[in-house]
């Protein structure tokens, strides 16, 4: 692993869930991103962005294309790689029985080397519930909690799926001002959201996805400017809304990959508020 | 909403050590604390076996077998016969009925023999005694007895004498009763029970939540995990056995006439092919409602005929060879055998071998076929 490699590199990502008919989540993706960069996944939900960090992450393997983590692969070098990245899922319900402090110990043991356990709560906020099982502490604390397992290794790259989806804003600005740490370490942060806000806040640079594509990439000023649009907002409803008229997107909503449906529950750009 | 650009966070970066934590000890820790936090979880395993040997020891306790109960039906003799079988020893209980009630009793299972006697054709005619007829159900067997004792304690009274010198030895020495028999079964009960929902359910609730697709997100060694719940299992089952042997034997005297390690080792054995059938049942079952029917129909068989409540040779001789493939079946014979017949671990290596090979070929499968999302 060198310092020059980019902290990801795909090329023309390809997946396809096996079905009747067989659906394509992720259609040719390619993309960079770079060393210490917090580099943002945007797009309508069902496009991809979940599929896609997966395979990023290890857990899905792509039905084609390449895909260089740390200037690793997934096949041939996992342990390294799980030793230097950290992840939040979208959904995972942690242990109900155990506090939050045995979970995160837990998670601390699983890593050769990482922050103190009690520190990674106080990171995200919830060094007053260490003591407090995981059922009694609220929706947000829980999620959280799942942010502090994915960097109680202090990972060279962090993956968030959703961080913030459904969160207070008291709890949202924990998660950003965490972010923003990481990346003054010199960490790497990749994160999907559907808020313009955060991507615009915490984001060096944006990809947005749509139908298993990369349909526009750059800084968020970049983005705003060549699209001719005054916000990130705008850009997002003008780019879905193209997508609304013709068949593309309909067939995107309805060809939710297996195992994702609570994701098509939530309303497809309402959330961009 | 405004998104002004603040100043960059400038905590110092945290400090990064090394090592100080065993991730198979963690492992083992979260378990046993999550299964000390489930009160529910914590009287299946603990409580229920306790309370079969409860009910079970005291449904079949050692008691004499029920007097049966004789109506004399209302007549002239009917007051001496009352009295020679109401006598002490004559082992039935006895009443004065008119006919039709006493029949009536007798067919509705109240009373288990009838008495009754004809009238004498002449006033006074001894030789003419009258016939004794009893009236009983041949298929009942309190009923079958009733006649035998009505009909010694009659003749008895009439002056019968007994021709051989008889003596009496009651047998009701530990080792021998139904609950002797019954202890080694529920251990093997409670091994199985413990050893199928312990590992495989709780492996299958952990993919459901995904915690497991999280897991294995982290460096965590997939064997070490998969290694923690079987350890674990083996944990919890240890205050299990003890509290089924003492208090068996504080309770009901139940004695174990073999060696305690070959018990030990018995014990160990099951719960890890038990564990192994466990892991197997979960490694690709994807919802809870599965995992639960699978698990009973596995089950179901082996509580019915491995012999735990009563002996499996009243199953078919053809079925034999069957039923002591089964899993449990050998665990409780080897139990048995150890337990009250004091046999050495090596002469039930059939029951060993059996469990040797369902626990290893299991859990190779197992290991082979398991999914983690």
């Amino acid at each position: 692993m060198t310092a020059s490699q980019p902290a990801i590199r795909v090329r023309d990502l390809v997946k396809r869930y096996p079905g009747r008919p067989p659906v394509e989540a992720v259609r040719g993706l390619s993309l960079e991103v770079q060393r210490g960069e917090c580099f943002g996944l945007l797009g309508p939900n069902g496009a991809g962005k979940t599929t896609t960090i997966e395979i990023l992450e290890g857990l899905l393997a792509p039905t084609s294309g390449s895909v260089e983590v740390l200037g690793l692969r997934w096949a041939t070098d996992e342990r390294r790689l799980r030793e230097q990245i950290g992840i939040s899922l979208q959904e995972t319900r942690l242990s109900d029985k155990l506090t939050v402090g045995e979970t995160i110990r837990l998670f601390r043991s699983f890593y050769a080397a990482g922050i103190d356990p009690e520190e990674a709560l106080a990171m995200v906020g919830l060094e007053a519930k260490s003591r407090s099982r995981v059922d009694a502490i609220s929706g947000g604390e829980r999620q959280r909690l799942a942010v502090a397992t994915a960097i109680v290794g202090w990972p060279e790259l962090l993956f968030l799926d959703e961080p913030t989806t459904g969160l207070d804003p008291q709890s949202r600005r924990q998660i950003w001002d965490l972010v923003e740490r990481c990346r003054a370490c010199g960490h790497t942060v990749l994160l999907t959201t559907h808020f313009m806000d955060e991507a615009e806040r915490l984001c060096d640079r944006l990809a947005i996805i749509d139908t298993g594509t990369i349909i526009a990439l750059g800084t968020p000023a970049e983005l705003v400017a060549s699209f001719g649009v005054a916000t990130l907002d705008d850009l997002f409803l003008k780019l879905a809304g193209r997508r609304l008229t013709e068949s593309g997107w309909a067939e995107t909503l309805l060809a939710d990959p297996p195992g994702r449906s609570a994701d098509a529950e939530r309303p497809a750009s309402g959330d961009a508020s | 909403m405004s998104t002004a650009q603040q100043p960059a966070v400038t905590a110092p970066p945290p400090a990064v050590r090394r090592g100080g934590y065993s991730p198979f000890w963690e492992l083992v820790r979260s378990r046993l604390l999550e299964f000390c936090r489930e009160p529910e979880v914590v009287f299946w395993v603990y409580g229920f076996p306790v309370l079969m040997v409860v009910s079970l020891g005291i449904a079949y306790r050692e008691r004499d077998v029920p007097k049966p109960r004789v109506e004399v039906v209302a007549g002239p003799a009917t007051v001496s016969d009352a009295e020679a079988l109401a006598r002490p020893g004559s082992g039935v209980v006895a009443a004065v009925s008119a006919r039709a009630a006493a029949l009536e009793h007798l067919r509705t299972g109240r009373a288990d023999l009838v008495v009754e006697r004809d009238e004498p054709v002449l006033e006074g005619d001894a030789s003419a005694s009258a016939a004794i007829r009893y009236h009983f159900d041949p298929s009942r067997p309190e009923s079958v007895l009733a006649r035998d004792r009505a009909r010694d304690a009659l003749e008895r009274a009439a002056g019968r004498r007994d021709l051989l010198a008889v003596e009496d030895v009651p047998q009701t020495a530990p080792g021998s009763r139904y609950i002797d028999f019954l202890i080694p079964g529920l251990m093997g009960l409670s091994l199985m029970g413990g050893g199928l929902w312990g590992v495989g359910f709780v492996a299958v609730e952990m993919r459901v939540r995904k915690l497991l697709k999280r897991f294995l997100a982290t460096p965590m060694r997939r064997w070490q995990f998969l290694l923690s719940i079987m350890v674990s299992r083996m944990l919890f089952m240890i205050p299990e056995m003890l509290l089924l042997v003492c208090f068996s034997r504080w309770a009901f005297g139940v004695r174990i006439f073999g060696s305690p390690w070959a018990v030990a080792a018995l014990v160990l054995l099951g719960a890890v092919c038990f564990a192994g059938i466990g892991l197997l049942v979960a490694s690709r079952t994807k919802t809870l409602e599965a995992v639960n029917g699978i698990l009973n129909l596995i089950m179901l068989p082996m509580w019915m005929a491995s012999g735990v409540f009563f002996p499996r040779e009243r199953y078919p001789e053809a079925l034999q060879p069957l039923l002591r493939a089964m899993p449990l079946t050998a665990l409780v014979d080897a139990l048995r055998a150890v337990m009250l017949e004091g046999a050495s671990l090596a002469a039930c290596w059939p029951e060993v071998a059996t469990l040797v090979a369902w626990g290893a070929v299991t859990f190779a499968l197992a290991l082979r076929i398991f999914r983690w999302v």
